[in-house]
């Protein structure tokens, strides 16, 4: 279907394309999810929609209210969409080391931004959205890393999506921040075909990000469910940087730096399924497009520059 | 050749500044013992009741070892361990 009657409407239905070259072999095949042709660019319409959507279900979402939400990006900018089209208000709480980008599409949709400071990452703008949720009882909270409509999305679309494209799905490969996406198309998958893999690939970021006052401070987002999970790992920055730039080159993809750090995960699961020399079908999410993340110098200059540039941001 | 832990900033108390440090052991188990011998109270912080501290990440050459065995994960020289606490993304 191509018509919709408003953009809204045209959220998900994301192509499944295949990896001819970056796949290690003819039975060890890459998949890449698009989840960049979503309405605001990114896989975070999906969570952001299906969030409003709940909370105007069960009413706590009322017309005019306005809605407050940490975030290091993208799912504030597909709440800002949504929320300007359906008459709310948006209040983000996001880490002042994020790319400028993100803060100009913010700030075009209409959203005020109130920034958290770079140390602790997000952590820090959880702790902050928290407060002003108590100083200001009036606002709506949806709380991604806690709301159960967010791995709900997840569940109901992107994985039947992924499952109705490729049958033969072996591995399932996405990011972990809210843990939303590897939760709800985990559960799906692993209800419908118990042997898929489902790996998660996780941002490792510089230094500054990890700099809590002590360990209790750290966060594991409510909605983590480790049972779903079969395997998880660290990608640094240079990794993430090195495969974002070989999917553009290899394949044509110009994906975000995030989506870089995935790849090289569902590269390391296909290593070892070649080795072990069985046949694999491995799915990979493109969260979003490389088009927030020029001005960070992700894409120019040799690699070693590019992730001492990228080292202090939240990229993913 | 022995294996490289990396240590997060706020756990460098225990290693006198240093980001990386050398141990040795056949299990993260083992590593971790070692490790406390040399700087002393790391374990502590790094294992609560007889398994790893909730908001304490290991990893093995990037991966989580809580889904290679948790602290029974094999380890051999030339690894690196990595230890990060858990933080936010989305």
């Amino acid at each position: 279907m191509a018509r919709y009657d408003s953009l809204l409407h045209a959220l998900g239905g994301t192509p499944l394309v295949g990896l001819p070259n970056l796949s290690p072999s003819r039975d060890v095949r890459l998949w890449a999810k698009l989840e960049d042709r979503n309405p605001t660019g990114s896989i975070k319409d999906r969570p952001a929609l299906a969030m409003i959507e709940a909370a105007e279900r069960d009413g706590t979402l009322r017309p005019g209210a306005t809605i407050l939400e940490p975030t290091s990006g993208n799912t504030g900018i597909s709440l800002a969409m949504a929320a300007k089209l359906k008459g709310y208000g948006l209040v983000c709480v996001m880490p002042e080391n994020t790319s400028t980008e993100r803060k100009q599409l913010l700030q075009a949709y209409g959203a005020r931004i109130v920034f958290s400071p770079a140390a602790g990452g997000s952590n820090q703008a959880v702790a902050r959205a928290k407060e002003l949720a108590e100083q200001n009882p009036e606002w709506v909270m949806l709380y991604q890393y806690g709301n159960p409509a967010n791995a709900e999305a997840h569940y109901r679309g992107t994985g039947p999506e992924i499952l109705k494209d490729l049958p033969e799905i072996t591995h399932f490969v996405a990011g972990l921040g809210t843990t939303g996406t590897l939760v709800g198309v985990g559960r799906y998958l692993r209800e419908q075909k118990p042997d898929v893999q489902i790996v998660a690939a996780e941002p490792r970021y510089g230094e500054l990000v990890y700099g809590l006052r002590n360990l209790d401070e750290g966060f594991v987002p409510e909605l983590y469910d480790a049972s779903v999970l079969t395997g998880r790992y660290s990608v640094g920055s240079y990794d993430a940087l090195r495969r974002t730039r070989q999917l553009l080159e290899a394949e044509g993809i110009f994906a975000g730096v995030s989506t870089g750090a995935i790849l090289h995960a569902a590269l390391a699961v296909a290593d070892k399924a070649v080795t072990a020399g069985t046949p694999a079908d491995v799915v990979f999410v493109v969260c979003d497009a490389g088009w927030k993340y020029l001005s960070t110098g992700a894409y120019s200059g040799t690699l070693d520059e590019a992730s001492e540039r990228l080292d202090g941001h939240l990229w993913a | 050749m022995a294996i490289t832990v990396s240590i997060p900033t706020i756990l460098r108390t225990h290693t006198g500044g240093q980001k990386s440090v050398e141990a040795s052991g056949g299990t993260l188990a083992e590593v971790i013992e070692d490790l406390e011998t040399n700087h002393g109270g790391l374990k502590a912080r790094l294992v609560k009741e007889g398994s790893l501290h909730r908001f304490v990440n290991v990893y093995v050459n990037d991966e989580d070892v809580r889904f290679s065995g948790g602290l029974e994960a094999a380890v051999k020289d030339g690894d690196t361990v990595t230890i990060l606490p858990a933080v936010a993304g989305g």
